[in-house]
């Protein structure tokens, strides 16, 4: 067994967080010399701080937050390994740390073989220099020498598509095509280990294909080693074998890819019901509460049940027109579901008070899988938008119905029509019998 | 880009896929590292070395091409690493070249524009007004066109290097790459605008019908002075500004008070002759005589305890930014 190519150990890094206490930021009635007071204590610290050569912290107060902590993986050559986990989970920070952008706090990585890292398309382009010069100066950020840009230039230009603007500033270029040369550059890139983060949602539908493809060459068909990290749980089932799943910081999953996007969706207590966070009085028209009647307690929803969602909304005063919407989601990101309630065909919430808006699913055919709700509440397209929720509340659908293996897979399909076979073809009976 | 394992070498490992052992004058180096042995090999181009406190817990078989990432870590291969992105320096440089008279419509031409108009003023100020004596027979514009060119050259210099980092945030928070290319590449503008100004000097010089002296030839260890006596500070500036934002407001100030504290527009013979010393704890006196005496030839007397007390006090920032740069270098991507 060869030694693996990235071997990373313990890894842990903290950061220093500075807060702003209520008695300095919020409270208008404090004495003027209190103030003051904080301010030269503050000044003072920091005077401190900078004598001894230590980070200046905003804010009165601090503490410490592990980005990472603890982190042990190994990645073999040839290997794509994806990385998932929520926002602040860690996954930017462990690629910091693979490319050596930053310095960990504790802990070793060892990498046997040159890594060119991709943490964003484009680095180091510079808006008044044209295609040409862009591709050359971006490529040696990247870290290739001047002859081994010259010898793909033909190619990078091709795959970017951006022949006729050569020689224009990338100042005047569409987003679309400063992205394609941008990823077009990094494609080429020839280490032993890429390091990718989320750059794979560039340009439009056909071109984020070939990026998709570009990089299946470039796993497979070079047999070179890719970190992965993305939201999109699709393209990481389609591309990583492994998957490692880091929460807080740690490493909560380690396993086949489509396991660890299964580990993902199923994590966490499903919140089936979504409050409003007490406290607050807003005036603008809101939801307050979001109630998703499943058909078991704990969010988890046998398929084929009825499903009822129900939600309030508060306004305080009248609102003139609304219009209300939600999704239900899959966490792949995929919407599955969209339904809206719209002014001129209902009108709603004419007094002031609260409107309950109730939606009925009589026999809900989602597949198996982790879903969430995203809602809005706007007036008509073009006017105000009142409120978006994301991500607030979200079930489970769970089958005890079929016994098929398909049936249990929450990558299978999206949804489950009715539908009846017919077989007419008269050895069927006997092949299935066999 | 030169590869770590020397040509061919990480080629020849990648195919032979990373298990087996490198070639011939590789094996001989590596070796096997018994466990608990605190040492660990690191092979770069045929040659071993090692760094105690790392610790090894099983026999271990390092591959060449290793990278080993450890809070504390300075890496001993860090000049070497520097050397290895070279190209990336030309590049940079090369950028900021580009793109320094980018849509503007004189262009160039205000490389030339600015020293000129400088020296007019400082000529008719000190010359004219105070009547200050130049230095020997040279024609006093040129005395002070001679201080210009080092001065410009140290003050664009300082500036752009001690804002580079923050400049270059973007790419420092991307990828990863010696941090110390970024104000080094930064200085070369600067050396640009000092060749455009050198052509004038040139013109000059032809229209006073002055010819230098073979003190000429001694000019490019001066520029090479002003360089480092630029770079010194900095980089220490540079690297403070990534922390404390304080220092870009001092940076214009230091220039602004510099030009005036320097002999730019003035000969460093006004000054009393017990205060030449101390006066010479500013690197640029040292500097500015130097060219003048290059320049104006033997019109200008060379100060020799001047000149080594300038280049003690450049090759002491010189260390200092250079040491302090390296401290914080690895924090960079935090706190920037």
């Amino acid at each position: 067994m060869p030694p693996p190519i990235i071997s990373v150990e313990n890894l842990s890094k903290r950061y220093l967080v500075g807060h702003r206490t209520e008695r300095a930021g919020r409270h208008s009635y404090v004495a003027l010399r209190d103030v003051l007071a904080q301010e030269m204590r503050n000044a003072a610290r920091k005077a401190v701080d900078v004598v001894r050569g230590r980070q200046v912290v905003q804010g009165d107060t601090f503490e410490e937050f592990w980005a990472l902590r603890d982190v042990s993986f190994e990645v073999h050559q040839g290997e794509v390994l994806g990385i998932i986990g929520r926002n602040g989970a860690g996954k930017s920070t462990l690629l910091k740390l693979l490319s050596r952008i930053t310095e960990p706090t504790a802990g070793r990585i060892t990498l046997r073989g040159r890594v060119a890292s991709l943490l964003e398309v484009g680095t180091g382009f510079h808006p008044e220099l044209t295609g040409r010069e862009n591709i050359y100066l971006n490529g040696a950020i990247l870290g290739m020498s001047r002859a081994e840009i010259r010898k793909k230039f033909d190619e990078i230009v091709a795959f970017a598509e951006v022949e006729r603007f050569l020689d224009t500033p990338v100042k005047r270029y569409s987003s679309g095509m400063y992205v394609r040369l941008a990823f077009a550059v990094a494609a080429h890139l020839e280490p032993e280990i890429l390091i990718v983060d989320e750059v794979l949602a560039v340009g439009d539908a056909d071109f984020q294909k070939k990026c998709l493809g570009k990089m299946d060459e470039v796993a497979r068909g070079q047999g070179r080693t890719v970190l992965l990290v993305s939201h999109n749980m699709s393209t990481l089932t389609a591309l990583a074998d492994r998957g490692l799943m880091l929460e807080r910081g740690r490493a909560a999953f380690d396993g086949h890819a489509s396991a660890a996007v299964a580990a993902y969706a199923a994590h966490g207590p499903r919140q089936a019901v979504y409050q409003e966070p007490g406290g607050r009085s807003i005036a603008l028209p809101h939801i307050s509460r979001i109630d998703i009647k499943t058909s078991d307690p704990g969010g988890v929803h046998r398929f084929g049940e009825p499903l009822e969602i129900v939600f309030q909304i508060s306004h305080q005063r009248p609102m003139a027109r609304a219009c209300f919407s939600f999704q239900i989601k899959s966490f792949h990101n995929q919407a599955a579901i969209h339904k809206e309630l719209c002014y001129p065909t209902v009108k709603f919430g004419d007094s002031a008070g609260c409107t309950t808006v109730a939606c009925r699913f009589p026999r809900l055919r989602l597949n198996v899988g982790r879903f969430y709700i995203r809602a809005n509440l706007t007036e008509p397209p073009g006017g105000a938008i009142y409120q978006m929720l994301d991500g607030v509340a979200d079930f489970e659908v769970i089958r005890t119905d079929s016994a098929s293996f398909w049936g249990w897979q929450a990558d299978a399909c999206a949804y489950h029509e009715d539908h009846q076979w017919e077989v007419t073809d008269a050895t069927a009976e006997a092949i299935l019998q066999r | 880009m030169r590869r770590r394992s020397g040509p061919g070498g990480t080629a020849r490992a990648a195919a032979a896929g990373w298990g087996e052992l490198p070639q011939r004058a590789e094996k001989a180096a590596l070796g096997c590292v018994p466990a608990g042995d605190r040492r660990v090999f690191l092979v770069y181009a045929n040659r071993c070395c090692y760094r105690r406190s790392v610790r090894c817990t099983e026999t271990t078989v390092l591959m060449p091409n290793v990278t080993i990432i450890e809070p504390g870590l300075q890496e001993r291969n860090y000049w070497r690493d520097l050397w290895r992105y070279r190209e990336l320096f030309y590049v940079l440089a090369w950028r900021d070249l580009a793109v320094r008279y980018k849509q503007t419509v004189i262009g160039a031409a205000w490389a030339v524009i600015r020293p000129l108009l400088a020296m007019v003023v400082f000529s008719v100020i000190f010359g004219r007004i105070a009547k200050l004596p130049s230095d020997g027979a040279a024609p006093y514009p040129l005395m002070v066109f001679a201080g210009m060119l080092p001065w410009t050259f140290f003050s664009t210099g300082l500036g752009e290097a001690s804002g580079s980092l923050i400049g270059n945030s973007n790419l420092i928070s991307k990828v990863y790459f010696p941090r110390l290319i970024v104000p080094t590449a930064a200085v070369v503008v600067a050396f640009a605008d000092f060749a455009i100004s050198f052509g004038i000097l040139v013109v000059m010089m032809v229209w006073y019908r002055f010819a230098p002296g073979w003190q000429i030839l001694a000019l490019p260890g001066f520029v090479l002075l002003a360089f480092l006596a630029s770079i010194g500070p900095g980089l220490w500036i540079t690297a403070l500004n990534v922390k404390y934002r304080d220092f870009r407001y001092v940076i214009p100030f230091v220039v602004q008070l510099g030009l005036y504290v320097s002999p730019v527009g003035f000969s460093s013979q006004v000054v009393p002759p017990q205060w030449r010393l101390l006066y010479s704890l500013n690197p640029m006196v040292g500097v500015i005589d130097g060219f003048r005496w290059c320049i104006l030839g033997g019109q200008a007397g060379l100060y020799l305890p001047g000149l080594a007390m300038s280049l003690v006090v450049a090759a002491f920032f010189l260390w200092f930014g250079i040491r302090r740069f390296r401290h914080t270098e690895k924090s960079f991507a935090d706190l920037i």
